[in-house]
């Protein structure tokens, strides 16, 4: 299982936590086009909490967490 | 004289008289105005081992030549003076509209010195300067103040003042604006109050003289273009507000929990700009001319709306204190405002008391009278203690002095999570290496908005950097220092940096002041101020050995989270940015960069 975490505007529309049953190759990619997420609206992609590549396979049990551009304070 | 208004209000407390002199101009541009020409002025004026609450300190409230002017954001102002929490030299910011408003009366800056013999107020209608007395307006809190002054001068009106914590002298307390803005840090709002200034009430009609008008018009449009197509300043800001940190910085790590026990929460969402925009958003509360418009309006448990917390407070009452109840959060914030407090220190003063209680340096007995409870996550607390804390009664006379000498007082300083007594803001600096180095080094003590780290190391703006990496750090570091410097300096808000760097803010002093900087030279400028702090705040006798971290974030690794393990190598970052400041190893300005610098 992946777990997937939505924050800010990407909450819009979906919930706040989606998850994928595992297979062997899955990545960023296929997540995204999944939950129709345009790659250059990400802004922060992390693999539980590190930053990750999209295209990178993914390992079962990981977090994802998707933030569009935020700021700071 | 364009930019710029050219005058000085300088208003002597003692004798009840004030004068109006020239401004330098070459010392001005020099400085650029605002934090760094109030803080010139501040050394050449102010012996540096001066006692914060003494009449000799003097504070000065000092705009920018952008402030009042049509550049986006132009509206704030600063407050330079010796602070009481740290005993170095501080420079608070503030929004709203009051800066704007003095601008437009005439003055670049107002300094105030000596010490009223008792409350006063001082009023400015553009060249009309009077010094009022203010018995009835002592004790009250900050929108009664406001209120008040309102009914007497007008609607129209821009107050800045204190509330009962300045007038109290805690080391924590704020000066706040158009009432819900605050120069929130250091402890500035203490020293007005040792000067028995309640208030300054300001109205002015006289405007800004643009040095090209038609380009102005044309570098402005284009700059809040900028703003508006940027990911931060044009959607992920005015959407959320800085509370859209929440989950981000949770999802790294690095979101301190339990006085920074911790750096993960799962209850993270509880408190987060998505649950404040659902839940309590009433609508956005913007600074003067600001297109990004991240301040909030929110709605209190009780109905009434108020000025909503930002991102640091959030996390200060939040999950420093182990705290998820939004609603609580709120309202903590709100009587910081009325209680004239700094949100940050207020807050995390009272989680260094949870955490002295919890390891049993604080007993029962010492707070029972006060009728709240000193345990992580109790939600009421942290309202009850805000407002012990503003009107100093009970246990929240000691915490009043901030968390650094209440954990002293019990012989555990190190409880402190502060560097030079001020306390740290919402980042663990174990999973960031470029932002603790910039907490270490901070001419403020413990501060996030000297050089905001945050934004290349975990935002990505201007460009993504490792964050465990110690790679280039120093040199980071050092541009985005003298960068704020130049920011603060301007008159402008630093948010404007994820979308501007430092040839847009230069081509806005030229256009504006008819001046010839360049993206090289406005940097130097900011070198120059910066480094000038550090002169004054050695003279104050805050050696080298200063620049350092709480004891926890060098030794305790992150115990658990996405930085688990990790902890800040402070030691292997100083060397090299002592160097490329170019100060000698063991922290001092070398001649060489002094004069290099223009300095003395
Ligand atoms: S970005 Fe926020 S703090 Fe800065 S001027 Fe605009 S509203 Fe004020």
């Amino acid at each position: 299982m992946i777990k997937v975490k939505l924050f800010a505007t990407f909450r819009e529309g979906r919930q706040k936590e989606v998850y994928f049953d595992y297979f062997e190759g899955i990545d960023g990619k296929y997540i995204l086009d999944k939950l129709d997420i345009k790659e250059e609206d990400v802004a922060i992609y992390l693999v539980n909490g590190m930053d990750g590549k999209l295209e990178n396979p993914l390992n079962d049990g990981d977090t994802i967490s998707l933030f569009p551009p935020v700021g700071g304070g | 004289m364009f930019g710029y208004a050219g005058k000085i209000l300088r208003v002597d407390l003692t004798s009840g008289t004030y004068k109006v002199e020239a401004l330098n101009l070459d010392l001005a541009k020099k400085y650029i105005g605002g934090r760094g020409l109030a803080s010139k002025i501040f050394f050449d004026e102010v012996d540096p081992n001066v006692e914060p609450f003494s009449p000799e300190n003097k504070l000065i409230i000092a705009t920018g030549p952008l402030s009042g002017t049509p550049v986006p954001t132009g509206g704030r102002y600063v407050v330079v003076t010796k602070s009481p929490l740290t005993g170095a030299i501080a420079c608070s910011n503030s929004g709203g509209y009051f800066g704007a408003e003095l601008k437009a009366a005439g003055y670049d800056m107002i300094i105030l010195e000596g010490k009223s013999d008792k409350p006063v107020y001082i009023t400015i209608e553009d060249d009309k300067v009077e010094i009022k007395e203010a018995g009835h307006l002592w004790g009250k809190l900050v929108s009664e103040t406001t209120d008040e002054l309102k009914k007497e001068h007008g609607e129209k009106v821009r107050v800045l003042c204190i509330g009962p914590a300045g007038e109290k002298l805690s080391r924590i307390a704020a000066v706040i604006n158009d009432y819900d803005r605050a120069a929130g840090r250091s402890g500035v709002g203490a020293v007005m109050g040792s000067k028995n200034v309640k208030a300054i009430v300001v109205r002015g009609t006289k405007g800004v003289k643009l040095y090209d008008e038609e380009k102005v018009k044309d570098v402005v449009a284009a700059k809040i273009k900028m703003l508006r197509e940027n990911g931060v300043t044009g959607q992920g800001l005015p959407t959320y507000g800085t509370a859209v940190l929440v989950n981000i910085i949770n999802e790294h790590g690095i979101f301190p929990v339990a006085n920074f026990q911790r750096a993960y929460t799962e209850n993270a969402d509880e408190i987060s700009g998505e649950t404040m925009t659902r839940d309590i958003l009433v609508r956005k509360n913007p600074c003067y001319r600001c297109p990004i418009a991240c301040g909030r309006w929110v709605r209190l448990k009780d109905g009434r709306e108020v000025g909503g917390p930002e991102y640091e407070t959030l996390w200060a009452f939040g999950a420093d204190c182990d705290v998820y109840d939004i609603n609580a959060v709120a309202e903590a914030n709100f009587w910081c405002n009325e209680y004239g407090l700094d949100t940050i220190s207020t807050g995390t003063t009272i989680a260094a008391a949870m955490e002295l209680y919890e390891k049993g340096y604080v007993k029962d007995e010492e707070i029972k009278d006060d009728g709240y409870s000193l345990k992580f996550g109790d939600a009421e607390a942290i309202v009850g203690w805000t407002k012990k804390i503003g009107a100093r009664e009970g246990f929240g006379d000691k915490m009043a002095e901030g968390s650094y000498r209440l954990c002293e007082a019990y012989g555990v300083p190190e409880l402190s999570m502060s560097v030079k007594k001020q306390e740290l803001p919402a980042y663990d600096p174990r999973g960031v290496q470029g932002h603790g180095l910039e907490y270490a080094t901070s001419n403020r003590g413990g501060c996030h908005v000297r050089g905001y780290m945050i934004s290349p190391e975990i935002l990505g703006a201007p460009q993504k950097i490792d964050r465990f990496s110690l790679e280039g750090k120093a040199e980071w570091v050092k541009v985005f220092q003298d960068l704020t410097a130049v920011i603060d300096s301007l008159g402008l808000c630093l948010f404007t940096s994820f979308a501007l760097g430092a040839p847009d803010y230069a081509e806005l002093m030229n256009v504006v002041c008819g001046t010839d900087f360049t993206p090289e030279t406005i940097l130097e400028a900011g070198s120059r101020i910066w480094t000038l702090e550090r002169l004054f705040n050695l003279k104050a006798g805050i050696d080298p050995s200063e620049d350092k971290l709480p004891k926890r974030l060098l030794q305790d690794p992150i115990p658990e989270g996405p930085s688990k393990g990790h902890v800040h190598r402070l030691s292997e970052l100083l060397p090299k940015y002592y160097e490329v400041r170019g100060w000698d190893e063991k922290g001092y300005p070398t001649e060489e960069t002094l004069k290099k610098l223009e300095i003395q």
